[in-house]
């Protein structure tokens, strides 16, 4: 295997494994509730394939695709941004009230809806960094504490009172409607469907794009992924670890903030009771199945996006269609399971190939001891 | 007395037999031999990375040995785990404390092995039982107290009673004495009169010398990973150690003539570091000047690591000065230190100097983020460092198939040899080499010497930290010697040897110290 060949191997051969396994496990449980596991796959693959859901799945996986990055920033530096939810819920209400509350000409308009995402998201993300750097909080605390306050902040904020209005011909209540100029037209990516692809998906690949090109190319980048890799040495390097933690937790925030855009600006134009919730713990998983790689988590978003909306005809065939969560959920636990096995394997194998190219694969000069103990 | 005599009859309480164990790329013990008896103190002294804690871990039962054989008295025994070297009576106390703070004494020793009367916790026998452990080995602690309200000395002795209440009749201590002050160190010294008089074994892991000498009743040296030897410690002295140690077969690091200008580069003035009420550097001063080596001799862990991180700006003084060149940088961050022209060849090269799972030329940029060729403004030079990796390599004699391997994956030589030519690719102007050719073969170790003479020669400063002696003394053009966090006496390199070297290291007589 070539170098750059075997590791796109590799780095492909775990999530397959994973996706198997649990491919398996759940016609285990589909046989033995008295579902044919073959009918069940291919019934979801029908629909699935229908253009109609292809769409659905893409603006599922859009938003996704978000989610999983802001977790993604987090991660590559061990932080774990358990906050991503509340961030984006909050980012959300506050954008649309704004969005709904102001006239301007459509881009400066949309500008202003997405930056109040942005900058409300890093706020929220910022408190737990900054508590984390001037007080060692555990961000994985601060940031579900911070979940369940967003939560109270916008129950409160969103009322007839306050921020909210009632939405005409129900009884659900939402932020005045974004106007015209405030909205991301859809486009009609997939032939033969009769909805269309949120417009916002431009702005996710830009997002993704600078997500890959900070990562990879940046200096400040290169500090992210060192303080991940060994803090100790990055430290050494002269990296500043508080200042990382802050700015992380900040960019982590404001990616957050831009997950709930694609359905605020283009299809709901309002946040009310009914925003969808629980996006920021998808990205979560997401993040693990993609394996913080900006091209990793668009795969896993579309897959996580197509088992859900592919089992929407699973309750007209009398399946449960819980039965994709169980799946979701084995993925996830036997894709960390596979990712830890293939590395471990692949440290063995580069550190054997050394040897063998060296000529020294068994490196018994005590010469090499100080790098022991 | 008595008891160490008929223990000689007795079999041995623990054998290590021709133990080899190799990591991937690494081997860390090799034809280690040990015996210790019973009723007996057994030192094992090596510098740090020498594989004292590879050998602790393999005795319990932490890893398995690749090779050789362990006999526990005089039973051959096989350990998986930790829980089986407990069972042969094999316990182990750890350098960091392992206690829950916010439990009592006596949960802790009782934490893990909990006697219970059916479903509940058995505190009255439990409590019955460390008394009469205490009262038997002279370890006299409360067994209600809070263990955050202990001293460390007494937190030490609640680690020793955890292990003996488990049945341990050998006691591994690893570094025992690195925590405690010197009153806790001669409490510590008289329990463990009480535990040898009671019969049991103890292995005592040390790099303190002195230390070594007042309490073993026998001590094994290793060096690079093997036993060297074992001595007694009435025939040997702490200068014999430290050359066991160290060992002086290696090739002469000689400069010749000096090539010291007027220049200072780097000034100390009255650099003082405390840390949790410890101090940890005490009024250090001095000044090293363009093309000047400035060796630091001492016993490891007597505050070499905290001047060199405190010099690196990775901790802050809490007294003193530090100048660069025309610059105070006592307050600058380590960056801008970098930046300045300060180049660092890490102690620790695993911890401090590389990313294992990066690529070499990933490596390259480390420490160096900010200067060229790895970057160009705010982005890397990704083009530029690759090229400058395969100058590295290549200039530097790094055995590698290539740059794109990840750094774990080559030796340790080949790790130091990248790092010494990443730091000296920036062209600094003051360069801390703390033990740069640790863990190097004889022929790189020459190659570094080489290139740290004509670097000087050019009118580099070095700060030069080692514990091979000739080494100190080949290379500095001023040799300073650090005892408990001070400099305590400066030597003159062109006339010391190394056995006065050493006792000055371990504090005996020359205090004052000689001419330089």
């Amino acid at each position: 295997m070539s170098g750059r060949l075997g590791r796109v191997v590799v780095a492909l051969v775990a999530p397959l494994l994973a996706i198997a396994f649990a491919v398996v496990v759940t016609s285990i449980i589909l046989a033995f509730t008295g579902h044919p596991p073959f009918e069940v796959f291919s019934t979801m693959i029908e629909y699935g394939t229908r253009p109609r859901t292809v769409t659905l799945t893409v603006n599922s996986a859009i938003t996704y695709y978000l989610s999983a990055l802001a977790v993604a920033i987090g991660f590559k530096m061990n932080l774990f941004n358990i906050g991503v939810d509340g961030q984006y819920r909050l980012a959300a209400m506050l954008a649309a009230a704004v969005g709904g509350a102001v006239s301007l000409p459509a881009p400066l308009h949309v500008a202003l809806i997405v930056l109040v995402a942005m900058a409300v998201g890093a706020f929220w993300a910022g408190i737990a960094g900054l508590l984390r750097t001037s007080r060692g909080v555990s961000e994985v605390i601060s940031t579900i504490m911070l979940n369940f306050i967003a939560t109270g902040i916008v129950a409160y904020l969103l009322a007839p009172d306050r921020l909210a209005e009632p939405i005409a011909g129900s009884n659900n209540i939402g932020t005045a409607p974004i106007p015209e100029s405030g909205r991301i037209p859809g486009l009609s990516l997939i032939p033969g469907s009769s909805n269309e692809v949120y417009g916002f998906i431009i702005l996710a690949a830009f997002v993704g794009a600078a997500y890959w090109f900070t990562l990879s190319r940046t200096r400040f980048g290169f500090d992210l992924r060192a303080t991940g890799a060994n803090q100790a040495a990055a430290v050494a390097s002269g990296v500043n670890v508080k200042k990382m933690v802050v700015t992380t937790m900040l960019l982590s925030g404001a990616v957050a903030g831009l997950v709930g855009m694609p359905q605020l600006l283009g299809a709901s134009y309002t946040y009310s009771l009914d925003f969808p919730a629980g996006l920021g713990f998808t990205g979560i998983a997401i993040a693990l199945l993609g394996r913080n790689s900006p091209i990793g988590i668009a795969f896993a978003a579309l897959l996580w996006g197509f088992l859900e909306n592919s089992a929407q005809i699973l309750d007209l065939e009398g399946i449960p269609k819980e039965i994709v969560q169980i799946m979701q959920g084995v993925i996830v636990l036997s894709v960390v399971i596979a990712y830890e096995l293939v590395r471990r394997w692949q440290v063995r194998r580069v550190a054997s190939n050394v040897g063998k190219q060296l000529g020294t694969a068994d490196e018994s000069s005590p010469a090499t001891t100080g790098a022991s103990a | 007395m008595r008891a160490v005599e008929t223990a000689q009859q007795a079999p041995k309480a623990v054998e290590l037999r021709n133990i080899t164990k190799r990591f991937p790329g690494v081997v860390a013990n090799k034809d280690i031999n040990l015996a210790v008896s019973r009723g007996s103190v057994h030192a094992i002294v090596g510098e740090n990375g020498a594989g004292k804690s590879t050998l602790m871990k393999t005795l319990y039962g932490m890893h398995r040995p690749d090779e050789g054989e362990i006999f526990v008295d005089g039973q051959k025994v096989v350990m998986h785990s930790p829980s089986d070297a407990i069972e042969h009576g094999i316990g182990m106390v750890h350098q960091h404390f392992k206690l829950a703070d916010n439990f009592t004494v006596l949960e802790n020793i009782i934490l893990g092995s909990e006697p219970h009367r059916g479903p509940a916790l058995d505190f009255a026998a439990a409590r019955e039982r460390i008394v009469r452990i205490a009262a038997d080995y002279g370890l006299e602690v409360d067994p209600d107290a809070l263990v955050e309200d202990l001293g460390v000395g007494d937190r030490q002795r609640v680690e020793i009673l955890k292990v003996l209440y488990r049945g341990a009749r050998t006691l591994i201590l690893d570094e025992p004495t690195a925590v405690l002050v010197p009153q806790e160190v001669d409490e510590l010294f008289e329990a463990l009169g009480g535990l040898k008089a009671e019969g049991l074994a103890i292995l005592f892991i040390s790099h303190k010398l002195d230390e070594v000498l007042s309490v073993a009743d026998e001590i094994t040296v290793i060096r690079r990973g093997t036993t060297v030897a074992t001595v007694d410690p009435k025939e040997v002295t702490a200068q014999q150690l430290a050359e066991l140690m160290v060992g002086s077969e290696l090739p002469s690091p000689e400069t010749r003539e000096s090539t010291v200008t007027e220049t200072p580069v780097l000034a100390l003035e009255g650099v003082g570091l405390t840390h949790d009420g410890r101090a940890l550097l005490s009024d250090i001063g001095f000044t090293i000047h363009a093309g000047e080596v400035l060796g630091i001799a001492g016993v490891e862990g007597n505050g070499q690591a905290e001047l060199v991180e405190t010099i690196m700006g990775m901790r802050q003084p809490t007294a003193g000065t530090i100048r660069l060149g025309d610059s105070e940088i006592t307050s600058w961050s380590t960056r801008a230190r970098r930046e300045a022209g300060i180049g660092y060849i890490p102690e620790d090269r695993i911890r401090h100097g590389l990313l294992l799972e990066a690529p070499l030329w990933e490596n390259r940029i480390l420490g160096h983020q900010t200067l060229p060729p790895s970057a160009k403004g705010l982005l890397l030079d990704v083009k530029a460092a690759k090229a400058d990796t395969e100058r590295i390599v290549a200039e530097y004699d790094v055995r590698t198939p290539g740059i794109d391997v990840l750094a774990g994956a080559l030796s340790g030589g080949n790790q130091q040899k990248l790092i010494v030519g990443r730091e000296m690719s920036s062209k600094p102007r003051l360069l801390i080499a703390a033990h740069p050719t640790r863990g190097v073969d004889v022929g790189a170790q020459a190659g570094i010497w080489d290139l740290l003479r004509d670097a000087r020669a050019n009118g580099l400063a070095v700060l030069l930290i080692s514990a091979d002696l000739d080494e100190l003394i080949g290379l500095s053009d001023t040799l300073h010697v650090i005892l408990r966090g001070r400099l305590v006496a400066q030597v003159d390199p062109a006339t010391v040897t190394p056995e006065q070297l050493g006792s000055a290291m371990t504090g005996a007589g020359q205090r004052g110290g000689t001419a330089a």
